[in-house]
C-alpha cells in the first residue's frame, strides 16, 4: 500500500462570524479577513508537521491548490512541492492535483515540475485536475473551455517531458513557437500522473483510458463500487485489466490517544464543509460551460435556488459511514479495515488535520498515524492484495504500455 | 404576445444554422438580443412588425441557432450576422442591438457599415466604463442577472412570469455558456472597438434606461460622443432591457429615428 498524508492547510485563524455574515466563504469573501501574521505561523507549523510525516513512516505527502478561500492556504501547488523537495529526503511528493486548465503556460509548469523532480531526486507524482469551478472564476480562466484546455495542456505536458526539443506547439488554446525546456524531469520517461476527482464520470473514463490511477476524493464509501465499475469498464475497453493499483482513496482520519480527544479534533472536519455558511454559491462552483451537459438542469436549478444547497451530513452520520474516521489508533484501524475491504484502493490518502486543530494535536495525530496505524494498514493491505503502482512497477500510462500487453475489448 | 403569423427561418452561414423569427412588411429591421437571449416573440418585435419587415434572429450559439465552435470573440458573431444579412439579401438594414446584441451590432457597424442603414444601440455593451462596472453575470445567478435588467419587478414578470420553468433555465444556461465562449475575458467590452467607432458614419440612436443597473449610462454617453452621427435618448423609469420594459416607447424612438434621412457622407 502507498500511504500518504494530507491537509488542506486551512487558514483557521479567519473570523468565522464574518463568514456567517457574508453567507459564503469563497471567491468574494474579502481577503481583508486574512491575517498574514497568523498565516506565517501556520505555514511554519506545517513545515514541522511535514517533517514529522516523513519521520514516522508515511510514503507520501499530498499537496493541492485552491484560491480565494480560507479552507486552503495553498494557491500554487508547485511552491509547496518545491519546499517539500528541499526539506524531505524520502517521501514522495504527490500533487493532487495541478489544475492544468487554469494555467496560462503549461510549458512553464513543465519546467517547474522538472525542477521539483530533480531537487527531490525523483520523488514527484504529478497529478492533474480540471480545477474546481470557482478556481476558473478566481483565476479568470474560461470555464467553457476548461475540458479542452485540460486535454491540450496534458498532451503538451507529456510531450514536453518525453520528447526532445525543440519542437513547435500549435494547439487550439496554447501555442509555442519553441518548446525546448532546458530543465527536464529526472524520472524517465516522466513522473507518474495520477488523477483525483469527485466522481465526474467523464474524468473517471478519461483517467482509465490513459491508465492513470484515479484518486477518489472522499466519495461516500457505498458509492465507490459504482465508481470503480465506470473506471474498470473503460480500462477493459482500451485493453488492460484494472486492479487496486489503479485505485486511490482520500478520507478524513483523525487519531488521538483517547476517543474523546479524537472526536473533539475530528469535529473540525466539519469546519471546511461549510456546515454553517456553505462554502460558495452554486453558480461559482459551476461557472458557465464548466459542468457536464447531462447535469445542466440540475446545476442551473441549484444556481437559481430551486433546489436546496447540498449540506454535509452530520458528523455522527459521516462517522458511521466511514467518511470521517476518528478515535484511538485501534478504533481507526478497525474502521479503516472496513474502508480497505470495501473500496480496495492501493493508494490511501489520510486527510489528518483540518479546521482549528492546533499544532500540538496535529503533531500527535501524525505521530500516532505513523507509528501505530500505518503498520497495521500495511498488514491489512497485504492480506487483501492491495499492491500499489510502485510495488508492482506498473506502466505509467497507456501510451507507455507495451502494445502486445494490451487487449482492447471496445 | 401572440406569435401567430410569425415566419421562422433557418439560414446556413459558414456551417452555422441561424434561426430567426420574422414578421411584417416595409423597410428591413433586425433586432439583436441580450446575452440572456430571446424569450420568444416579444411585444417590442410586434410593435416594429406593424411598420417594418422585422427579423429577430437568435445570435449564433444562442437559442435555436447552432454553435460556431470556433468563435472566440464577439467580432466573430458580428461577422456571422453580416454574412447572414448578405445571404438573405436584405442589406442595408436597420440594426437594433440590445445589451450584448448592441455590442454585436457595434462590431458589425465597424466591419461592414455599408450593410447598415440606421443603427440603434440599446444599453449596449462593448465599451469599458471609466467610472462604474458592467454587471458581471458570472458572479450572480441566472435569474438575478435577468431581473437586474429590469427596473420594475412587475416588468420582469410580465415577460418571464413568476416561475422558472426547466426549458427557460436550460436556455439561460446555454446562452450564458455561449456568452462566456466569446466574452469571458475581457467581460463585455473590447478595447479594439473604441478607436474604430469614429469611422462609422451611420445615423445612430443610442437609447439607455435611466435606471440601467447592468451597463452604466456613461457607456451610452461615450457611444454618443464617439460615433459621429449619434444622439442619446434616456428613457425614464426604465432599466437595462428597454426593449422588454418599455417596448412601445422604444418602438416609437426607433420609428422616429428611421424617419431620418440617409447616412451622412
Amino acid at each position: 500500500m502507498f500511504l500518504s498524508y494530507f491537509t488542506e492547510q486551512p487558514m483557521a485563524a479567519y473570523p468565522e462570524d464574518e463568514g456567517l455574515r457574508a453567507g459564503f466563504t469563497s471567491v468574494l469573501f474579502s481577503n481583508k479577513f486574512f491575517d498574514p501574521v497568523e498565516g506565517s505561523r501556520l505555514y511554519r507549523e506545517r513545515l514541522d508537521e511535514y517533517r514529522l510525516v516523513e519521520e514516522v513512516g508515511f510514503d507520501g505527502i499530498m499537496v493541492n491548490e485552491h484560491h480565494n478561500a480560507p479552507f486552503c492556504m495553498q494557491p500554487r501547488i508547485t511552491v509547496w512541492s518545491s519546499i517539500l523537495a528541499a526539506i524531505t529526503e524520502r517521501v514522495k511528493i504527490v500533487q493532487l492535483g495541478n489544475p492544468l486548465p487554469t494555467y496560462d503556460s503549461p510549458l512553464q509548469f513543465a519546467e517547474e515540475i522538472a525542477m521539483i523532480d530533480m531537487i527531490s531526486q525523483g520523488r514527484l507524482v504529478s497529478g492533474i485536475v480540471r480545477g474546481a469551478g470557482q478556481e476558473s472564476v478566481c483565476l479568470n480562466s474560461n470555464p467553457a473551455y476548461n475540458r479542452e484546455r485540460f486535454d491540450e495542456a496534458h498532451n503538451l505536458l507529456v510531450k514536453a517531458m518525453t520528447d526532445d526539443g525543440p519542437f513547435a506547439w500549435e494547439g487550439e488554446h496554447f501555442q509555442y513557437r519553441v518548446v525546448n525546456p532546458w530543465v527536464r524531469v529526472l524520472q524517465r520517461p516522466h513522473p507518474r500522473i495520477w488523477v483525483p476527482g469527485v466522481f465526474s464520470p467523464e474524468t473517471l473514463v478519461w483517467a482509465a483510458e490513459h491508465r492513470y490511477p484515479y484518486i477518489s476524493l472522499n466519495t461516500p464509501l457505498h458509492l465507490t463500487g459504482e465508481l470503480w465499475q465506470i473506471y474498470d469498464e473503460a480500462a477493459r475497453r482500451v485493453g488492460y485489466e484494472p486492479g487496486p493499483e489503479n485505485r486511490g482513496y482520500l478520507l478524513r482520519v483523525h487519531v488521538q490517544d483517547t476517543e474523546e480527544k479524537a472526536l473533539e479534533c475530528a469535529r473540525e472536519f466539519m469546519w471546511m464543509q461549510g456546515q454553517f455558511t456553505g462554502v460558495g454559491h452554486p453558480y461559482w462552483v459551476n461557472p458557465p460551460g464548466y459542468g457536464s451537459d447531462s447535469r445542466r438542469l440540475l446545476y442551473t436549478k441549484l444556481a437559481n435556488g430551486l433546489l436546496p444547497k447540498s449540506r454535509a451530513a452530520p458528523f455522527e452520520e459521516q462517522r458511521r459511514t466511514h467518511e470521517i474516521v476518528a478515535g484511538t489508533p485501534d478504533q481507526c484501524i478497525e474502521a479503516l479495515r472496513v474502508v480497505l475491504e470495501t473500496c480496495r484502493p492501493s493508494i490511501l490518502m489520510l486527510w489528518g488535520n483540518d479546521g482549528k486543530v492546533d499544532h500540538i494535536d496535529s503533531l500527535r495525530c501524525i505521530e500516532l498515524l505513523g507509528r501505530e496505524v500505518l503498520p497495521a494498514l500495511r498488514e491489512i493491505g497485504d492480506g487483501l492484495g492491495l499492491h500499489d503502482p510502485f510495488e508492482l512497477d506498473t506502466p505509467i500510462s497507456l501510451a507507455l504500455t507495451p502494445p502486445d500487453e494490451l487487449h482492447p475489448t471496445g | 404576445m401572440s406569435s401567430a403569423g410569425v415566419r421562422e427561418s433557418r439560414t446556413e452561414v459558414a456551417g452555422v444554422e441561424i434561426r430567426s423569427s420574422g414578421r411584417g412588411e416595409g423597410p428591413p429591421v433586425v433586432v439583436l438580443h441580450h446575452s440572456f437571449g430571446n424569450p420568444g416573440w416579444l411585444p417590442f418585435h410586434e410593435q416594429l412588425a406593424r411598420t417594418f419587415a422585422l427579423e429577430a434572429p437568435d445570435l449564433p450559439g444562442f437559442g435555436g441557432s447552432s454553435r460556431p465552435d470556433w468563435a472566440r470573440d464577439v467580432r466573430d458573431l458580428a461577422l456571422l450576422v453580416g454574412w447572414w444579412l448578405r445571404r438573405r439579401g436584405d442589406a442595408p438594414v436597420t440594426v437594433v442591438g440590445c445589451g450584448f446584441g448592441g455590442w454585436v451590432a457595434s462590431e458589425l457597424a465597424v466591419i461592414w457599415p455599408e450593410g447598415i442603414s440606421h443603427l440603434v444601440l440599446v444599453g449596449s455593451a462593448g465599451i469599458l466604463p471609466e467610472r462604474g462596472r458592467i454587471l458581471d453575470q458570472v458572479l450572480v445567478s441566472h435569474s438575478e442577472y435577468v431581473r437586474a435588467a429590469f427596473h420594475r419587478p412587475e416588468a420582469y414578470e410580465a415577460v418571464y412570469g413568476a416561475d422558472l420553468p426547466d426549458d427557460l433555465l436550460i436556455q439561460w444556461d446555454l446562452n450564458r455558456e455561449m456568452t462566456a465562449r466569446v466574452a469571458w475575458k475581457p467581460h463585455m467590452y473590447n478595447r479594439r472597438l473604441v478607436p474604430l467607432l469614429p469611422l462609422v458614419r451611420i445615423p445612430v440612436l443610442v437609447v439607455w434606461g435611466e435606471e440601467d443597473q447592468v451597463v452604466p449610462l456613461e457607456c451610452g454617453e461615450r457611444f454618443a460622443r464617439l460615433l459621429p452621427d449619434a444622439r442619446l435618448e434616456v428613457v425614464a423609469d426604465c432599466g437595462h432591457a428597454v426593449d422588454m420594459e418599455q417596448p412601445e416607447a422604444l418602438a416609437r424612438l426607433v420609428r422616429d429615428h428611421l424617419s431620418r434621412g440617409e447616412p451622412c457622407s
